[in-house]
């Protein structure tokens, strides 16, 4: 069983930072829904402040290492330009998709959107985040700065489920591939 | 006033001190947050559109203009928050004009952002 070092390094991108970072929201829009509820239906406990700004601050942290990663790491690797003359394309993402009309949407629509509109999420999370961290428990002054700020998770998780979305089914179509053969297991007979 | 801050309370989690907290540090976060996020929808629809400004945002070759365009976006957003920030630090506004204008400023980078929304306005 093997694999190469991109596509180690797209599913390190995609499943471990970005999908890591989708389930975050789940927890995270939990606890701000219930911080924006009118009438709470459960007291805080003791340091669950501190730990909800702890969760931010991962979440941010964990959009801005996949947008990065992203953007510097894979996605050179999937536009670059096959050399005048080469017929394979399996080794350029962009060039294989743009290739047939049955799977140019994927880039001309999917990356296309999934490139810029990925970047919502860290930069509304670190907002998120910041907020969280400079008032504390005194948000509870705040409602609308509370009804912003999920409003603003809301827009990241949205912008986190079409790059999320679009990057998995583009690496379906034209996978990233090269790079060094990394062995994971023993051949067998 | 009381009245209103105690309907707004979240429970047992409130200032202990009870005294106000200005709302500007979070206001300029906020507006500051819904510019970047334009900005890359704006630029990147820029880059598109207009050969030279593609070229302009081309920091970084292997990447292309997406370079350009988020950096010039980020830059944007936290110098904006900055000055934003020196400014509103120690004051309270109406969160309703900001949360408006951040709200507007999110749906048009959404919008931007969708390649057919994109292409709509160049005509395309």
């Amino acid at each position: 069983m093997q694999t190469n070092y991109r596509e180690l390094m797209t599913a390190l991108h995609g499943m471990g930072f970005g999908g890591l970072l989708l389930i975050g929201f789940s927890g995270a829009l939990v606890e701000l829904y219930r911080m924006c509820a009118p009438a709470r239906s459960s007291p805080l406990v003791e340091g669950a402040g501190k730990l909800t700004r702890v969760y931010l601050v991962g979440m941010a942290v964990l959009a801005w290492v996949t947008v990065l990663s992203g953007a510097y790491i894979i996605y050179p690797w999937y536009r670059a330009h096959p050399p005048a003359g080469m017929t394979d394309f399996s080794e350029f993402s962009r060039s294989h998709l743009l290739a047939s009309p049955t799977t140019a949407g994927w880039h001309n629509l999917g990356m296309e959107w999934k490139e810029h509109v990925a970047w919502f999420a860290p930069i509304a999370l670190t907002m998120v985040a910041y907020v969280f961290i400079k008032y504390g428990a005194k948000l509870s002054q705040h409602r609308q700065v509370r009804n912003l700020a999920l409003v603003f998770t809301l827009v990241a998780f949205l912008a986190a489920i079409i790059a999320g979305t679009f990057g998995a089914m583009i690496n379906k179509n034209a996978p990233v591939e090269g790079g060094g053969v990394i062995k994971l297991m023993g051949e067998t007979k | 006033m009381n009245t209103a801050r105690s309907e707004d309370k979240l429970g047992e989690v409130g200032d202990s001190t009870g005294a106000e907290v200005p709302n500007g540090s979070a206001a300029a976060a906020i507006l500051s947050a819904a510019v970047g996020c334009f900005c890359v929808s704006a630029f990147g629809w820029l880059g598109d559109a207009v050969t030279a400004a593609g070229r302009f945002f081309n920091f970084y070759n292997p990447t292309g203009a997406l370079s350009g365009v988020t950096t010039t976006a980020i830059g944007i957003w936290l110098v904006l928050w900055a000055i934003l920030a020196r400014a509103w630090g120690e004051k309270s506004l109406r969160m309703g004009r900001v949360g408006a204008v951040a709200y507007v400023l999110l749906v048009a980078g959404l919008l931007l952002s969708f390649p057919p929304f994109g292409d709509l306005l160049q005509g395309k």
